[in-house]
This record gives structure tokens, C-alpha cells and sequence, in this order.
């Protein structure tokens, strides 16, 4: 499982502080991260790929600097947005899951392969031609997911991947990662999202105010908010 | 439902076809149009056109929803022309914007996105000269279709949202909003793009 390390890590935007004194270390296979709006867990969660650096302190990754290997952590972790119409940017669903596979140095017929099993692993076999926007919403949001895991990342960091979904799609994307091999750092809203993890973090104010098992962190969440 | 005309996939000649080839074809044909003049040359091109969607196995459903947003340019243009140059003229004219719109369709719809994009990345290589990068040039254009669809859902939820609030439908209320929601969106599709490595 890989490691991934914050060191005191805080940022800022402009005089606005959203993150302060962070220190973690999270090895485990299923980490939940939950807190109100403007708490700070997502960018938190953008720092895992190197998408925001942090203005004070270093994030890595298996021992890789956010700042300096940018490229090789980005290689190693998937991320997965709210909107998949902004994470989707080719036009037809099979042509999405190949851009990422792009300069790997793989022949057109190994792209094809790697894409067509990708779709028929998240149930979208039918819809390679299709146009994407023509998907339902949970399709979507487990076209975003192929496109991400047909990568073979080590680590997928998803950034509230059900709060634009109905429960039958949020549960079945729920399945998917409960499947899935890879680490998970699972920010979310949906709570019961969370069973079965193996640790929770609750960010308030730009802090982790509570770092725990499932329960106990859900149950302090819950009084914090209450 | 997207106002481009988008990939349907099919195993005919045209789609078999080499999306460089298709493009050139688009552009001679372009080049070609000036020099039609009278409608039977018109009605000819129209022929071989839609002999070719014929041949692509399209429903004539299809031919249809190609041109409807042309009608009223082509309604006006037809006036024009009436008015100042004679029917003749106005035909001709009408009938080559036509040609042209439903032929730019014809690629776009037995055409790989993928494959269009390879091609002008192919045909952009020469301008490495000039320090453009063809890789680039090619996201660009896929970004571009890509984000028709994204555009026009967003203009329907500034609408509704208007709607839903009583608000008369003023330009600004709705260019306003919609312009604020295009830019996050292309906030956020960069950062997705950042996120599956394009820079990297």
C-alpha cells in the first residue's frame, strides 16, 4: 500500500488561510476524509496529486515531493472530481478512456484493448461510440472513473464523486470502489459511504479535528455539526 | 440534444474512409463553391452529397436535422438574394451554404473525433516551424466539440433557473450567469486535464 505523507502542511489563498499545521500519514487501504463546506478537505485532497501545493510545508507520495516530482505522483494518483462533465473532455466515451493512455508508449490496438476492457469492467460496453454527454449522470460519473483507473493508478483520490447523484447511482459507484484494489482516499458527504473503512478524518477549519475509525469519527462529525 | 452533428459509428466506405482524405475533400469542395453559377451545378453538388450520405447508411432524419439550423440564415440570404440579384443568384447561394454545412456534417458524423484530430495534428506538423504544437492544436479542437454539449446545458440551467425565479428574460441576466458558469467550468476541466497528466 503506498504512503502518503503530509508535513506540516497549511495553505492559504491570498490572506485566506484554508488549511493549517496538517500532519499525517495515511498507509491504510480505505481513508474517509468528511467536514463542512470550506473545511478544507478538498484541498487537501488536491494536494495529494500535486494539483495545489501547499504554501507551507510538503506532501508526498511513497517518499515523492508533491512539488518536485509532480509528474511521477500524478502517475501514481488517480483523481476523481464531483462534476464529471468537467472531468470528461473528449467527445464519445471510449475516445475519453483512451486520452489518458496517451504518449505511454502504447501501440493503437494495446490503447484498444486496455479501453475496451475498462468499459466492459464499469458497465459501459454499449456506449463506447456515444456521444458522453448523452450518458446518464451515473454514467458519467463511472466514464470519469474508467478514464482514471484505466491509468493503473496506485492511488485514487476521489473529491465527493456522489454528491451530484440519486442514491441507486451513488450506491452503485459506492460498489465500484468498494471493489476496487487500489488505496482510496474517499472525500465525501455520504456517510454511510463510509462503512467498512479503515479510518476517517474530520477537517474543520482548515484542521483535522478528529482521526479516527469510521464510527467514532462519524459520530464526533455528526456532534461537531449538530 | 447537441446541435453538432457527432459520430455515429457505421462501417461504410465514407466512414472507412481516411479522415485526411474527408478533410481535404471539405476543403476543395470550400475552394470549389466559388466557382458554381448556376443552379443545375447546384443541384448536381447536392446530388453527390447526399449520394454520399446515402452510401454512409444516414436516415434521411439525420440529412434533416443537419440543415434546420441553417433555415433561417438561409430564409434571409434567400431575400436578399431575391431582392437584389435575381431567384437564380438566391438559389445558388442558398443551395451552396447547404452543400457545404450538410458535406462538414457528413465528416463529422462518420468521422472519429479521435481520427478528425490526428489528422490536423498531421497536417500542423510543418508549423512546428512557427513553434505551435500540433498536440495542442489537436486537444483544442476535441475541448471544442467536446464542450458544445457542456455549453448548451449550462445555457438551459441559467434559463430554468431564471425561470424558476419569475425573472423576464433579459440578455443580461442570461449572458451574465452563463459566462460566470463557462469560465468555472473551464476552471475545473483544466484542473481535470492537470489531474490525467497532460502536462506531465
Amino acid at each position: 500500500m503506498p504512503v502518503i505523507e503530509a508535513h506540516g502542511v497549511g495553505h492559504a489563498y491570498g490572506d485566506r488561510t484554508v488549511l493549517r499545521d496538517l500532519d499525517v500519514t495515511l498507509g491504510e487501504h480505505r481513508v474517509g476524509v468528511v467536514g463542512a463546506n470550506g473545511s478544507g478537505k478538498s484541498t487537501f485532497a488536491r494536494m495529494l496529486n500535486g494539483l495545489v501545493l501547499p504554501t507551507q510545508g510538503r506532501v508526498t507520495v511513497d517518499g515523492l515531493d508533491t512539488r518536485t516530482r509532480g509528474r511521477d505522483v500524478r502517475r501514481r494518483v488517480g483523481f476523481c472530481f464531483t462534476d464529471p462533465d468537467a472531468q470528461i473532455v473528449m467527445p464519445t466515451v471510449a475516445e475519453d478512456v483512451a486520452f489518458g493512455l496517451r504518449r505511454r508508449g502504447l501501440t493503437k490496438a494495446e490503447v484498444a484493448e486496455r479501453v475496451t476492457t475498462a468499459l466492459a469492467t464499469y458497465g459501459l460496453a454499449g456506449h463506447a461510440d456515444h456521444p458522453a454527454h448523452l450518458l446518464s449522470g451515473g454514467q458519467k460519473q463511472l466514464l470519469a472513473l474508467a478514464s482514471v483507473l484505466v491509468t493503473e493508478p496506485d492511488v485514487l483520490v476521489m473529491d465527493e464523486p456522489t454528491t451530484l447523484l440519486d442514491l441507486r447511482n451513488a450506491t452503485m459507484i459506492s460498489r465500484v470502489v468498494a471493489g476496487l484494489p487500489q488505496q482510496v482516499l474517499l472525500v465525501t458527504h455520504h456517510l454511510d459511504l463510509l462503512e467498512g473503512f479503515d479510518r476517517v478524518l474530520v477537517f474543520d477549519e482548515g484542521r483535522v479535528v478528529c482521526d479516527d475509525e469510521p464510527d467514532a469519527a462519524v459520530g464526533y462529525y455528526r456532534k461537531l455539526m449538530g | 440534444m447537441s446541435p453538432l452533428g457527432l459520430y455515429v459509428a457505421g462501417d461504410s466506405p465514407v466512414h472507412r474512409a481516411p479522415a485526411g482524405v474527408k478533410l481535404l475533400v471539405m476543403v476543395a469542395a470550400g475552394v470549389g463553391s466559388v466557382f458554381l453559377r448556376a443552379p443545375w451545378q447546384v443541384a448536381v453538388a447536392l446530388a453527390v452529397v447526399l449520394l454520399a450520405y446515402a452510401v454512409a447508411g444516414l436516415a434521411p432524419r439525420t440529412i434533416v436535422r443537419q440543415v434546420r439550423p441553417l433555415l433561417w440564415v438561409g430564409l434571409a440570404t434567400a431575400v436578399f438574394h431575391v431582392v437584389v440579384n435575381g431567384w437564380q443568384r438566391a438559389l445558388v447561394v442558398v443551395g451552396v451554404l447547404a452543400v457545404l454545412v450538410l458535406l462538414a456534417a457528413l465528416v463529422t458524423l462518420t468521422t472519429r473525433t479521435t481520427d478528425l484530430v490526428d489528422a490536423v495534428v498531421t497536417a500542423c506538423r510543418p508549423l512546428r516551424v512557427l513553434r505551435v504544437d500540433p498536440d495542442r492544436v489537436g486537444l483544442m479542437i476535441a475541448l471544442g466539440i467536446r464542450c458544445v454539449p457542456v455549453v448548451v446545458g449550462l445555457a438551459e440551467d441559467v434559463r430554468d433557473a431564471q425561470r424558476a425565479r419569475g425573472l423576464a428574460a433579459s440578455p443580461r441576466a442570461f449572458a451574465v450567469p452563463l459566462i460566470v458558469r463557462s469560465l468555472r467550468h473551464a476552471d475545473a476541466l483544466g484542473e481535470a486535464l492537470a489531474a490525467r497528466g497532460l502536462d506531465d
